[in-house]
């Protein structure tokens, strides 16, 4: 008892000594207070090295940080309306959001992928995929506005997308979910689940990307070919840089087609596979006529930049291969055991696999694989796919590397990057030598890590950022919902340091990073008004008009600083349909305007310079309704409203409007 | 023969007759406007014949105060300069063919008086846009807005400088030139 005491007073003695010595418990791999402040302090006014794009995951954005400073800089809304700006609310904007299944106001936001040239991030371009209802998005970079969706079919959930080749070629989406889909139709079959051995299967989609500089439509990304796969859930992707250019990998678990209470009977088998593909001996097949016609109704919306509009197409056919039909063009590569993550270092000759449910961490080796193939080392054969032996494709098992592994990247210094999710920590490995060197833990639950270019044949290895799943104490609590988080870890030296803790909006499925010098100088910072071919743009107040057509009504209206043109508008009557087209025509860095109007059942919209947005609204009693500039522009802000006179249906009210006269 | 310009005189004044031509492909005089919002800057350009740079932005700041639109349809002096230039640039070759001073006393007086008359005109242009301002205008702070005609003004949150440009530095250039073609034909005279 004595003893018990004495030990708990030792306790408080020691906790007491550390209160009046003043040090606050430094986390285990915490950097210095100075040395961390000293590596990510960005002062007033200047600007972080790298732009950093972070997906939003179940809010459809990616978010645009500053990177070393974790600053937000600004959220692109890619597959979800945002009330914010009128994105999928604005009738130019809505187009984007159009499926085969309708409109969908909500998507699923995965993982950001940066365009590449010689397998180095060039800045043009992001890609997303949406988890949900398959659709693949582009981002552009002089804009920073999503400009292209394309729909997949065939496709239950594109997790393991929007992975590219070396020269942004082909963007690659393969399918998590396995539906019962017939090829030859195009259509989802009412089978029994139960039967799903039988009839669910996968696709692996090439979307080719038109990378002509010269083009000048946002219509770029086509679907060239889709390889027909057993239907395992094809989780994560990476495509070969260097020696391995032309191939790409995708790791699949559920080999087991299981259909109901996945946790359990998905995770029985020992090893699942990653699926080597060689997209240079599928393009040959297409072009000796091997590969088939089938119908397929699937959306493709772009930005029309001239005309400030999104426009839907919708196809009808798309070109599928039968592995059995291509033979050479894909290989299963055994892997434990339901691998997440396939990542390639940068030299491309590792291919790492997170295999999550087992300790040991496996590398494959390309050379290997070649040489595999070459002799045919196989164990057998799955869906005329040749299974090539363990032992001949694996350069090394890294024994209990840690718990759950699932994503890797590279530094370009020989070592890679792995996030461990249930040991919530990132563990630094020897790639050739097959060595854990160094661990740091992170708070919580890590997903995906990202390091600049750290999927890339040039990592720009400064950093790493860890993207949590789990956030608990970390910042002020705010309630049972809390934000992600990351946390940024230098990794310059031997040993990994921690240096910036910062939430995230939304999950950050995935991020990349690129240096801002090879983006910030084509960012545009305004529309130029002349190349403005909007059908309802107007260029100047003189030019702006009400119209009636029938029970539609359109406004060509101007915004500057600060009023609109007409701001009095009489003669709208109770079951018109009226389309506000404003136009803002200020010609200034930084001036957007907005437009909202009482009652409608609308967001916002803002209105950048130089562009042309319209408001639908259907007023439904009469009376006179306010509108007002939503986005603070100028000192007389405030000042920028006007009225709209809504009149009985059978009124007289002629149709009339003006800025500063008696109509 | 003291009547005839030598040598020097001709090819200094010949050379200044040409690099007045300078000003019509480069702006004369131009203005940099900064504010807390604009960091970067506003440009307004003045050559012989357009105005260029900034103006709708110029224009939509100026507007608070009641400033009129700078158009450049409102300067007939647009359509006259180019003119003006090219033929004093020809006077001063022309008088340097025939060789006679008296013709080249000639070219710079007219060259002077048509500066002094430019320079004005300038002034004119400036406190009118400075003081004829529209009485409904927002914002009536009861001041003067005459922007400088060389140097730096700062008025309420926006600073003004007004410089003059290569075509302005080649007129000036030109005019002293050709001073020193006079002063040197003078003392040949002794």
């Amino acid at each position: 008892m004595k003893r018990a005491l004495f030990l708990i007073s030792g306790i408080g003695v020691i906790g007491a000594g550390a209160l009046f010595l003043g040090c606050p418990p430094k986390e285990k791999g915490a950097a210095g207070l100075k040395e961390a402040a000293e590596a990510v302090y960005v002062p007033p006014g200047q600007h972080d090295e790298f732009y950093g794009f972070f997906s939003g995951g179940f809010n459809g954005q990616l978010a645009v940080y500053g990177l070393p400073s974790g600053r937000l800089l600004k959220i692109i809304p890619v597959f979800s309306q945002f009330p914010r700006n009128g994105y999928g609310y604005s009738e130019e904007t809505k187009a984007f959001l159009m499926t085969s299944h309708g409109f969908i106001p909500w998507g699923d936001a995965h993982h950001p992928e940066l365009s590449q040239t010689d397998g180095v991030p060039d800045g043009r371009w992001v890609f997303i995929n949406e988890n949900n209802t398959a659709r693949i998005a582009r981002i552009d970079l002089r804009r920073f506005e999503t400009v292209e969706i394309l729909e997949i079919p065939n496709n239950g959930a594109p997790h393991s997308a929007p992975f590219i080749t070396q020269n942004t070629e082909y963007v690659v989406v393969g399918t998590r979910f396995s539906i019962p889909f017939d090829i030859k139709t195009g259509k989802l079959m009412d089978v029994p689940i139960s039967s799903y051995a039988e009839n669910f299967k996968g696709t692996i989609t090439f979307i080719k990307v038109n990378n002509d500089p010269n083009y000048k439509g946002e219509d770029r990304m086509s679907i060239a070919f889709q390889i027909l796969v057993p239907g395992y859930d094809y989780d994560l992707a990476h495509c070969g840089k260097g020696p391995s250019h032309g191939w790409c990998f995708l790791t699949s678990y559920n080999t087991e087609n299981a259909y109901t209470l996945l946790e359990v009977n998905a995770s029985q088998k020992d090893k699942d596979y990653i699926l080597a593909i060689n997209w240079k001996r599928a393009e040959e097949c297409v072009a000796q006529g091997k590969a088939h016609k089938f119908p397929a109704v699937y959306y493709h919306n772009y930005y029309d930049e001239k005309k400030h509009m999104a426009v839907s197409e919708v196809k009808k056919e798309v070109t599928v291969i039968i592995p059995e039909e291509c033979p050479g063009m894909a290989y299963f590569l055994p892997t434990p055991k339901s691998p997440h993550g396939v990542d390639v270092d940068p030299t491309g000759e590792y291919i790492v696999a997170g295999g999550k449910l087992s300790a040991d961490l496996p590398i494959h080796s390309f050379s290997k694989m070649l040489k595999a193939i070459e002799n045919k080392e196989f164990a057998g054969e799955d869906f005329g796919i040749p299974i090539i032996k363990f032992e001949s494709v694996n350069h090394c098992l890294i024994p209990k590397a840690c718990l759950g592994p699932l994503h890797t990247e590279f530094d370009g210094k020989g070592y890679g990057y792995t996030s461990c999710f249930i040991s919530s920590e990132i563990i630094k490995m020897d790639l050739k030598n097959c060595k854990v060197v160094d661990r740091i833990p992170v708070y919580y639950a890590i997903g995906h890590l990202m390091i600049p270019g750290g999927d890339s044949r040039k990592p720009w290895g400064k950093f790493v950022v860890a993207l949590n799943k789990i956030t608990k104490d970390r910042y002020l609590p705010t309630g049972p919902e809390l934000n992600q988080s990351a946390q940024l870890i230098d990794i310059t030296g031997e040993k990994m340091k921690m240096l910036l803790d910062f939430p995230t909006v939304g999950e950050p499925h995935y991020a990349q990073a690129i240096p801002a010098d090879l983006v910030k100088d084509k960012s545009l910072q305004i529309y130029n008004l002349n190349e403005n071919e909007h059908p309802y743009a107007v260029k100047s107040e003189a030019e702006t008009k009400v119209v009636r057509n029938g029970k539609v009504v359109h406004v060509y209206m101007v915004a500057i600083r600060s009023h609109f043109t007409p701001d009095n508008i009489e003669g709208i009557k109770v079951g018109d349909t009226v389309y506000f087209h404003v136009t803002n025509v200020e010609q200034d860095w930084d001036i957007p305007h907005g437009f909202a109007l009482m009652g409608a059942e609308n967001a916002n919209i803002l209105i950048m310079p130089g562009e042309t947005r319209t408001f639908r609204w259907v007023p439904k009693k009469p009376g006179v309704y306010p509108f007002y500039c939503t986005d603070f522009c100028s000192a007389l802000h405030q000042e920028m409203q006007g009225y709209v006179r809504v009149s009985p249906a059978d009124s007289k009210v002629e149709l009339k409007w003006g800025t500063n006269k008696q109509l | 023969m003291t009547y005839r310009c030598d040598f020097k005189c001709r090819f200094i004044v010949a050379f200044a007759g040409l690099l007045l031509l300078v000003s019509l492909f480069f702006p004369i005089w131009s203005y940099y406007i900064t504010a807390p919002q604009y960091p970067e800057g506003l440009y307004l350009h003045i050559f012989a014949n357009k105005l260029t740079g900034d103006l709708n932005n110029i224009n939509t700041l100026n507007h608070y105060v009641g400033m009129k639109d700078i158009h450049p349809d409102s300067f007939p002096e647009l359509k006259i300069m180019p003119l003006i230039i090219v033929s004093l640039s020809a006077l001063a070759v022309l008088s340097v063919i025939v060789g006679r001073k008296i013709l080249v006393y000639l070219w710079f007086i007219i060259f002077a008086i048509l500066g002094i008359v430019g320079l004005a005109d300038f002034y004119r242009w400036l406190y009118h846009y400075g003081h004829d301002l529209d009485p409904n205008a927002p914002l009536k702070l009861g001041m003067d807005y005459t922007p400088p005609i060389i140097g730096i003004r700062k008025m309420l949150n926006i600073t003004v400088h007004a410089y003059p440009n290569i075509g302005g530095i080649a007129i000036l250039l030109s005019a002293l030139l050709g001073l020193i073609g006079i002063v040197l034909s003078l003392r040949g005279k002794k």
